[in-house]
């Protein structure tokens, strides 16, 4: 299963920090929210739910959106396949 | 209590944009208020800045430079020990490491003490012995060989893929597309550093260091892993994060258990896109970026000079992910009499 890596850090003004490479970037509100999602180990159906439910958005929008978003992730390498114990 | 008393010389006052590690190491030291201090500089220049900076540096002398040999070094050396009862002496460059390395039991015999690698450790991890160091510690290094003419060019397309690295012995390193770049570098890089010019294979990735102390029985005494974040032209960091990189440690013990590390060093790893890490050198010293790892909590200098003068000394245990060091310029007004004396008498 796809996860965030477990020692990424993230404060509550969007600055997100790996600590392994020593990157940093910066989020918005939203990616803040999912990234902290992701961090708790919700599912990205889970994720979904509580997005639609919060903003003005189709859960096909979103999907499109967070695929996106996870693509970035993967890129940046804030993503690992192993399960983290 | 009354603070130890000790007499500190340092080279590597060059605080330039090519920065020696001398007063980043000074600092670290004096910073530590572990010791009632007193720190003569060795210069090999008269603009080296740390020769100005009076509030780091007691007392500073001019040093022959290391291509006039052991013997004019050490004859200066005794001419300053005469002078000032050194205890501790920490030399920061490669070049004139083999130097002092010879000249560790006359330094002794003076009451001078270092912690260095041994000859064997300096020379097995030269740039171009990499590829036998690679195999006989099991790690990961670029393949690389030396040249000694220009002729030798041409063969390398038959050993490498372009674009490859040119580096000399000692310090520079650029990378060449094609055949004409690498007679390019090979002319500027002997006609500074001298013969070899290493080749080595360009490996692809992110480059991450590590500063590290081993003392000299296996044990590393600390190690911190840095990523540059802003290098200037001459490769040099500008600024650097500390990291949380277990593979870095795993590797650095790894080297210093097995070649039984003595004193600093600097790892210079490339982490490939796959998370492989390549070591494509081993600087026999501390560097520049030390006052990061003092800052991140380990503060190696002091834990260096406890080594010299035969202390045990405790491994650190951890350090701060995340503490970042920028470097900047600053101005500094000199006195003509101050460069006079450099200048003139060799002594400031």
């Amino acid at each position: 299963m796809i996860r965030l890596k477990k020692n990424i850090a993230i404060s509550d003004t969007g600055f997100v920090f790996d600590p392994s490479t020593g990157e940093s970037f910066n989020v918005n509100e939203t990616g803040m929210q999912m990234i902290s999602f992701l961090k708790e180990g919700k599912t990205p159906e889970e994720i979904t739910a509580l997005i639609t439910q919060e903003y003005n958005i189709d859960p096909l929008s979103f999907e499109k959106y967070f695929q996106d978003f996870m693509e970035m992730l993967k890129q940046f390498n804030l993503l690992t396949e192993k399960k983290e114990v | 209590m009354n603070k130890k008393k000790l007499i500190l010389a340092a080279t590597g006052l060059n605080n330039t944009d090519n920065p020696g590690p001398g007063i980043p190491v000074i600092r670290s030291i004096k910073e530590s208020g572990k010791y009632d201090l007193r720190v003569i500089g060795l210069a090999y220049e008269t603009l080296e800045p740390g020769i100005y900076m009076h509030d780091l540096v007691d007392k500073v002398y001019q040093v022959p430079y290391p291509s006039e040999g052991s013997s004019a070094l050490m004859e200066r050396i005794a001419y300053i020990r005469e002078r000032e009862k050194i205890d501790v002496l920490i030399p920061n460059f490669d070049a004139e490491l083999f130097s002092f390395m010879k000249a560790e039991k006359k330094l002794e015999e003076l009451g001078i003490r270092t912690f260095l690698p041994t000859l064997q450790q300096l020379e097995e991890r030269h740039k171009s012995n990499l590829d036998a160091f690679g195999r006989k510690y099991g790690v990961n290094v670029p393949k690389s060989k030396s040249l000694t003419s220009l002729a030798e060019i041409p063969k390398l397309r038959n050993e490498f893929d372009y674009p490859i690295m040119v580096k000399g012995k000692f310090y520079d390193a650029y990378v060449a597309y094609n055949e004409e770049q690498v007679q390019m570098h090979f002319n500027k890089i002997s006609a500074k550093w001298g013969l070899p010019v290493i080749i080595q294979e360009f490996v692809r990735g992110t480059e991450v260091n590590v500063i590290a102390l081993g003392d000299g029985k296996g044990n590393t005494i600390g190690a911190v892993p840095m990523r540059k974040q802003y290098i200037t032209d001459k490769g040099k960091a500008w600024g650097g994060i500390t990291l949380e990189n277990p593979d870095m440690l795993a590797l650095t013990d790894k080297i210093i258990r097995g070649t039984k590390w003595r004193g600093g060093m600097e790892l210079e790893l490339i982490r490939t896109p796959e998370n492989k890490l390549y070591v494509i050198e081993i600087n026999p010293r501390i560097p520049a970026w030390v006052y990061l790892a003092v800052g991140a909590g380990q503060n190696l200098p002091v834990a260096l000079v406890e080594l010299a003068l035969g202390n045990a000394v405790k491994p650190f245990e951890s350090y701060e992910v995340g503490k970042i060091f920028v470097r900047y310029s600053w101005d500094m007004i000199i006195d003509l009499k101050d460069f006079e004396a450099i200048s003139m008498k060799g002594e400031i």
